[in-house]
């Protein structure tokens, strides 16, 4: 056992780290609020290698294992990043797995920053694909209709939805979309994309959490009432106390599920499923906590604290509810068990 | 990063799973659960006959030099199989104790025959007036010479009727402040004077109540300086709140995923088709990993040479709160049959969640309760101030 990131993982979050504490302080967050999507920030870290980083050496890229993206998106969830970095990073690794003409065109343009790509988490309902991840921005969307693999590109016109967690996310009506793989393949690359997904914003919302969790623990030690810290008082103290060991508990899970993916591939649905049900949990329940102890001032919006909570809501909801998740999770494990991996 | 405990830790994960299919016997079980009492001599004794008591102590004096991440695979077995642990693992406690603290002379007389398996010794801290703060013990010890006289009561002294020795927390300065006039010693239970009392809980496990009057025990027998018994007890405080409690949460996982695959007996249906099962065993699942993974870093910081009070209160927390939403979760789940008891034939899944509900309740109080772990967590991990 050993949970020590390596040397260049450690280089690689300390890279992003200083990227994001640059391009990404409160203001810009701020800033960025009414589209989710700051273009600054995005071309620094496309700018960066943080697409390409995804892509196997083969293609031009950096051949990144899912746990050196997984650490990156906790830099990302701590900085409450404006950009659809893992949106992108998925659709990277669902379009190295296709072998059509029509996916390594994608799949270059997308490397090159020239045509962002992203992928619908769930079928188009009625002829809509609803919230789309970086629906808003992105210049392709992937997504898994009755069994097929399709590719659509987009035109300029998308209404910017308003939602909780300020996401540039839209609802893309499906129209003259291009079939990239049927069958099998098709529903185990997206179901393998899905896993992704949730392996890598289960990492974001440990970021977030932690970062949540800072700025309450400073608050608390600072703020006081009766004469004393209000950190003090056992029902603040022991919220907090929760909330971390739940943070804890969802990094060891999410940084695992990352690793499973090269390391321990018969867990890695399944590790993914839990991974992002309890981290969803967990970073509702730091931001949540340090939200409600800075009392008043934590429903201001003046105050950082409320940018957490909106998005420790928002982010994961783009998938399913936590107990969906737990049922699917529960089914991979109960198959994996049925086999006797 | 690697999350696998390594080679060596499955290789004696492996030896304790041989083990107990040979010593965890129906029998073992059955007695364990009709006299309440966790510790079996007859494994306490195969274990020892093994070099087992002690696996992690340095071959030396007696263990096998295992190392932390060995241990705990060891230690998830046997939570793992539901085998009793409770003798030996506070036998292991004082063990440790006298290793690092006692006198040459306790050293020799204790640790040789406690590694051959002849006795056992109960912790004796908690008294009728103190529990969560445990320096405020009042149990007198008075010196008389070259002896002490000891008068006094604990409550919850746990395998106090099978065990030869109580390692005990007295007052030996009640002018001082609270933690500078306490004083340990190893008590001998059936040198008179001592009397033991059962006590029933809500699990079925016994406990004890024990009564001291004028009992008489030579200098010998106490460890560590007169007065600084508080420092003693903080190795042993240490060593104690490291128990999570990992593996009861993995075995009522795997009784409740073969209750929810196996068709029920009334109408055939299976309780896995139901999409709000299959949510609570996935939360079980998601739990039951983190529980693991906490008490595994545990174990992983201390064979860096780290000393893991915050990551050991976080494990202890997580795993008893945890097993008890579980166990809750599952008895609710069935319905009214969720609370046919363990042990009563017509229980679901044998009853397991139900004794488990009841059982997880004592997880959360005894060895530090889950209030006291969350102080330590907010003080020493996040840098609060003291609590009030
Ligand atoms: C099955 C079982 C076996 C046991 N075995 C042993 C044994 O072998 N040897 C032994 O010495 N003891 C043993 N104990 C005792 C156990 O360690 C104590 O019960 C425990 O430490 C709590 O002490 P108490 O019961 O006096 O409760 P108290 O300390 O009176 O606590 C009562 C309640 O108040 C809360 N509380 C107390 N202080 C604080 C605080 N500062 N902040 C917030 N809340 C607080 C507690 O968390 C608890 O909920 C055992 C207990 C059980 C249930």
């Amino acid at each position: 056992m050993d949970l020590n990131p390596s040397d260049e993982q450690v280089q690689l979050v300390e890279a992003f780290e200083a990227l994001y504490a640059k391009e990404s302080p409160s203001e810009r967050v701020r800033s960025a609020e009414a589209t989710g999507f700051d273009a600054d920030l995005w071309s620094t870290l496309i700018e960066t290698g943080a697409v390409s980083m995804a892509a196997d050496e083969a293609a031009g890229g950096w051949g990144a294992t899912l746990l050196d993206l997984a650490l990156v998106a906790e830099q990302h969830g701590r900085a409450l990043g404006s950009a659809p970095i893992i949106d992108a990073q998925v659709a990277v690794r669902l379009l190295g797995r296709l072998d059509s003409g029509a996916a390594k065109d994608l799949l270059v343009g997308h490397l090159a920053g020239e045509r962002l790509v992203s992928v619908a988490l769930h079928p188009p309902i009625g002829g809509v694909l609803r919230m789309v991840p970086a629906g808003a921005v992105a210049d392709s969307v992937i997504f898994f209709d009755v069994g097929e693999l399709f590719a659509m590109d987009l035109g300029a016109e998308r209404a910017q939805l308003r939602t909780t967690g300020a996401m540039p996310v839209a609802d893309l009506p499906v129209a003259g979309a291009t079939s990239l793989a049927s069958g099998a393949v098709a529903s185990e690359v997206f179901e393998r994309a899905r896993d992704e997904w949730m392996a890598l914003t289960a990492n974001a919302l440990v970021g977030l959490a932690n970062r949540a969790l800072e700025i309450g623990v400073e608050y608390v030690k600072e703020r006081h009432a009766f004469g004393t810290p209000i950190g003090s008082f056992q029902a603040v103290a022991h919220g907090l106390a929760n909330a971390r060991t739940s943070a804890d508990g969802a990094m060891l899970l999410s940084r695992e599920a990352a690793w499973a993916a090269d390391e321990d591939p018969e867990r890695f649905s399944e590790l993914a499923r839990l991974a992002f049900g309890f981290a969803t949990e967990a970073a509702r329940e730091a931001s949540y906590a340090s939200e409600h102890y800075h009392g008043g001032y934590g429903f201001m919006a003046e105050y950082d604290i409320q940018l957490y909570w909106r998005r420790a809501h928002a982010w994961p909801a783009l998938m399913a509810e936590p107990d969906v998740i737990f049922a699917s999770a529960e089914r991979a494990r109960l198959d994996r068990l049925k086999k006797g991996a | 990063m690697d999350f696998r405990l390594g080679e060596s830790s499955e290789a004696f994960r492996a030896e304790a799973k041989a083990f107990l299919d040979e010593h965890f016997t129906e029998d073992v079980e059955r007695m364990m659960h009709e006299t309440g009492i966790h510790h079996s001599w007859d494994l306490h004794r195969a274990l020892a006959d093994q070099g087992l008591l002690a696996p992690s102590w340095p071959e030396e004096f007696g263990g096998q030099g295992k190392g932390h991440l060995e241990m705990i695979a060891f230690h998830e077995e046997f939570q793992r199989a539901g085998a009793p642990t409770y003798g030996q693992g506070t036998t292991a406690i004082v063990l440790g104790i006298i290793l690092a603290l006692g006198s040459d002379e306790l050293k020799k007389m204790i640790i040789p025959p406690a590694l051959r398996g002849e006795f056992i010794v109960s912790l004796g801290f908690t008294e009728p007036e103190s529990g969560s703060d445990v320096a405020a013990a009042q149990t007198r010890a008075v010196r008389d010479g070259d002896e002490w006289v000891i008068n006094g009561q604990k409550m919850f002294t746990t395998s106090a009727q099978d065990a030869k020795y109580v390692f005990m927390l007295t007052r030996t300065n009640p002018d001082a402040p609270k933690h500078r006039g306490l004083t340990t010693f190893l008590v001998p239970i059936d040198g008179g004077g001592v009397e033991v009392q059962p006590v029933q809980t809500i699990s079925g496990e016994r406990t004890n109540i024990t009564f001291y009057s004028d009992v008489r025990i030579p200098d010998v027998m106490r460890i560590g300086e007169v007065d600084k018994g508080w420092d003693v007890m903080g190795l042993g405080l240490t060593l104690e709140r490291s128990g999570a409690h990992d593996g009861h949460t993995i075995r009522l996982q795997r009784a409740m995923e073969a209750w929810a695959t196996t068709p029920n007996e009334i109408d055939g249906t299976l309780p896995a088709d139901d999409e709000r099962t299959l949510a609570k065993l996935g939360r079980m699942a998601a739990e039951a990993e983190v529980t693991t993974l906490l008490a595994r870093r545990s174990a992983w910081v201390a064979d860096q040479g780290g000393r893991p009070g915050v990551e050991g209160s976080m494990a202890k927390l997580f795993s008893s709160e945890a097993l008890l939403r579980q166990s809750r979760d599952f008895v609710n789940l069935m319905g009214p049959d969720g609370i046919r008891s363990f042990g009563d034939p017509t229980a679901p899944a044998k009853g397991e969640a139900e004794y488990a509900l009841r059982f997880a309740l004592g997880t959360t109080t005894y060895g530090g309760t889950s209030e006291i772990q969350r102080d330590i967590v907010a003080r020493n991990g996040l840098g609060l101030p003291r609590a009030r």
